[in-house]
């Protein structure tokens, strides 16, 4: 009746509740050291000036990655403005006119192949397609390519949650519309994406932060820049790329300035995180 | 050519109310009808679920679909508003006539249908939105134009569900019971003013006393509407319906499944006191289904 600690069974339940928790703990421990890396390495340098001035010429003390910040800012809007009208609209046709249709399905597979694609075949691709043939404005690299490089990262994800996120709504719902005389347009703008906007919206933002740190496709689209922005169709600084160059030069500053561009890309994107949950949780009923 | 005997059918049937327009119980305008099915018969892909079903649907009257599980009764009245269309692989032979036309008709506008020919389904589902948005959106994309604290209060009341939300028109429709919400679903399918109600097993999440409450609401609505209802429970269809059809389901030679069929349409106290065919009376005593 009592239980019994040295039982074969309860030695052997103790042994993997033991084994499961420092796994989970090792699977936590990259994230608390990434940050805490980041955060000892890159915080001291933190401060009003990091935000306002530019990264200073080789040799010189100071500065700052305001350039980049913005630049970031800027490549991830223009990916966000091609990728979510493109992906929840391909979402939308994926599940509702075409549910399980030979074009959808092929649509539903290439867009899972397209999501396993390394991020740098989408630099090299938009290299390919933009940068080397400049077809903007006679422009090679640009905000414009490294915003096309990046939607091409973020379609496949913006595509696959709203495709799912659409495929939870209820059956229900949509017989209803239908049933007090909405045409589909109807059903599906004011009924169905109302009801499925928290998964749709969690989606886009997870993409947009998972788009907001990629470096590879930028490195051959968006370039860099040591000035502030000029246009979108112009090299521009980005965060990421920021860090891959100036980690590895041989100066001081500039490996100081790789390390704070470090701890505030790692923040904006876990800021981009925390939102995505917090959509999720106010939307909730 | 073959317009003509159509238009002037629907000409029939828009006249034969008119002479009395203010006694609108009078007879002639009661046993008028308002549907008819003629030979319909709905398969989903090769699968025929029901067969060569001929119904003659009276205007403003309550009419039931009874019969067990399978029968296709549910089919059937998913086909008077072209709910099917949603299902893939259905079709549908034979005619629907529907103010004189052919609904199937390829120049028939489903939304205009369902806009005329309105539904409550088995389970509640109002939208996600307010009590007041979900009887206010079927009016609005319908173009209504009047007054709409006034048609939303209409519709509710005759659901009979005004008073339960009428102090909190602004709170979202899933804050009500289920039997509140399924009357609100009831209001909602009111607010479009169609001609015809269709009601799919609408008490069946429901405890007796809601359901009492949406019989009710049924003997109210029938003065101005043509109600049919699926319906599992017998006594139910004795209790709301003026008229009942009797389906039932049998297995045919070299069919995968059982085919539904219409045994048995004639006045609820007939069908359940003295129906005509053996199989209607061993079902509504209670000897199978």
């Amino acid at each position: 009746m009592f239980f019994d600690p040295s039982l074969s069974r309860n030695r052997i339940n103790k042994l993997c509740t033991t084994v499961a928790g420092v796994f989970a703990t090792i699977a936590v421990l990259p994230l608390l050291l990434v940050l805490l890396y980041v955060l000892w390495n890159g915080g001291r340098l933190i401060s009003f000036q990091l935000f306002t001035q530019l990264p200073p010429a080789p040799g010189m003390e100071g500065g700052g990655i305001g350039n980049a910040i913005l630049g970031t800012l800027i490549v991830t809007a223009i990916a966000t403005l091609i990728a979510l009208p493109v992906g929840v609209g391909g979402g939308i046709y994926l599940s509702e006119y075409s549910r399980s249709g030979w074009f959808a399905q092929a649509v539903r597979f290439s867009n899972d192949v397209l999501a396993g694609v390394p991020s740098i075949i989408s630099g090299v691709f938009v290299y390919g397609l933009i940068v080397a043939t400049r077809v903007f404005f006679n422009q090679s690299y640009s905000a414009m390519a490294g915003g096309i490089a990046l939607a091409v990262l973020m379609l496949p994800t913006v595509i696959k949650t709203t495709d799912e996120g659409l495929k939870l709504v209820p059956q229900e719902l949509r017989w209803g519309a239908y049933g007090v005389g909405a045409s589909r347009f109807v059903t599906i703008t004011r009924v169905i994406l109302p009801a499925a906007f928290t998964p749709i919206a969690t989606g886009a933002v997870l993409a947009i932060a998972r788009a907001a740190g990629e470096t590879a496709p930028l490195i051959f689209t968006a370039l860099f820049s040591p000035f502030w922005p000029e246009g979108i169709f112009n090299p521009i600084a980005t965060m990421s790329v920021l860090i891959f160059n100036f980690a590895i030069m041989p100066y001081e500053a500039q490996n100081a300035l790789a390390w704070t561009a470090s701890f505030v890309l790692v923040v904006m994107i876990l800021a981009a995180n925390l939102l995505a949950r917090w959509i999720a949780r106010a939307a909730r009923p | 050519m073959a317009t003509d005997p159509k238009t002037s059918l629907s000409a029939a049937s828009l006249q034969s109310p008119m002479p009395s327009p203010v006694s609108a119980s009078a007879p002639t305008v009661t046993d008028s009808v308002c549907m008819s099915l003629e030979n319909v018969t709905i398969s989903y892909g090769s699968f025929e679920a029901v067969r060569n079903v001929h119904l003659e649907l009276p205007r403003s009257r309550v009419t039931a679909f009874i019969g067990p599980s399978g029968c296709g009764k549910s089919t059937v009245l998913r086909a008077l508003n072209r709910m099917n269309d949603l299902i893939p692989g259905c079709s549908l032979k034979g005619r629907v006539v529907f103010d004189g036309h052919d609904i199937y008709n390829p120049k028939v506008d489903p939304v205009e249908v369902r806009r005329r020919i309105g539904m409550v389904f088995q389970k509640p589902n109002p939208f996600p939105k307010t009590i007041y948005e979900n009887i206010a959106f079927g009016a609005r994309i319908n173009g209504y134009k009047g007054d709409m604290d006034e048609l939303v209060e209409r519709s509710l009341r005759k659901a009979a569900v005004w008073d339960e939300c009428k102090d909190k028109l602004q709170q979202s429709g899933f804050s009500l019971s289920g039997g509140q919400q399924q009357r609100l679903c009831i209001a909602r399918a009111i607010a479009t003013e169609p001609e015809v109600i269709l009601m799919d097993e609408p008490c069946s999440a429901l405890d007796p006393i809601s359901t009492l409450k949406i019989e009710e609401t049924m003997h109210e609505l029938k003065r101005n509407y043509t109600i049919i209802i699926v319906t599992h429970n017998m006594q139910q269809a004795v209790r709301v319906a003026d008229m009942t059809a009797f389906y039932n389901a049998e297995a045919v030679e070299g069919g995968s499944g059982k085919v539904g069929y219409l045994v048995e349409f004639a006045e609820t106290e007939v069908i359940f006191n003295s129906p005509g065919q053996q199989a209607t009376l061993d079902y509504v005593s209670g000897r199978f289904g």
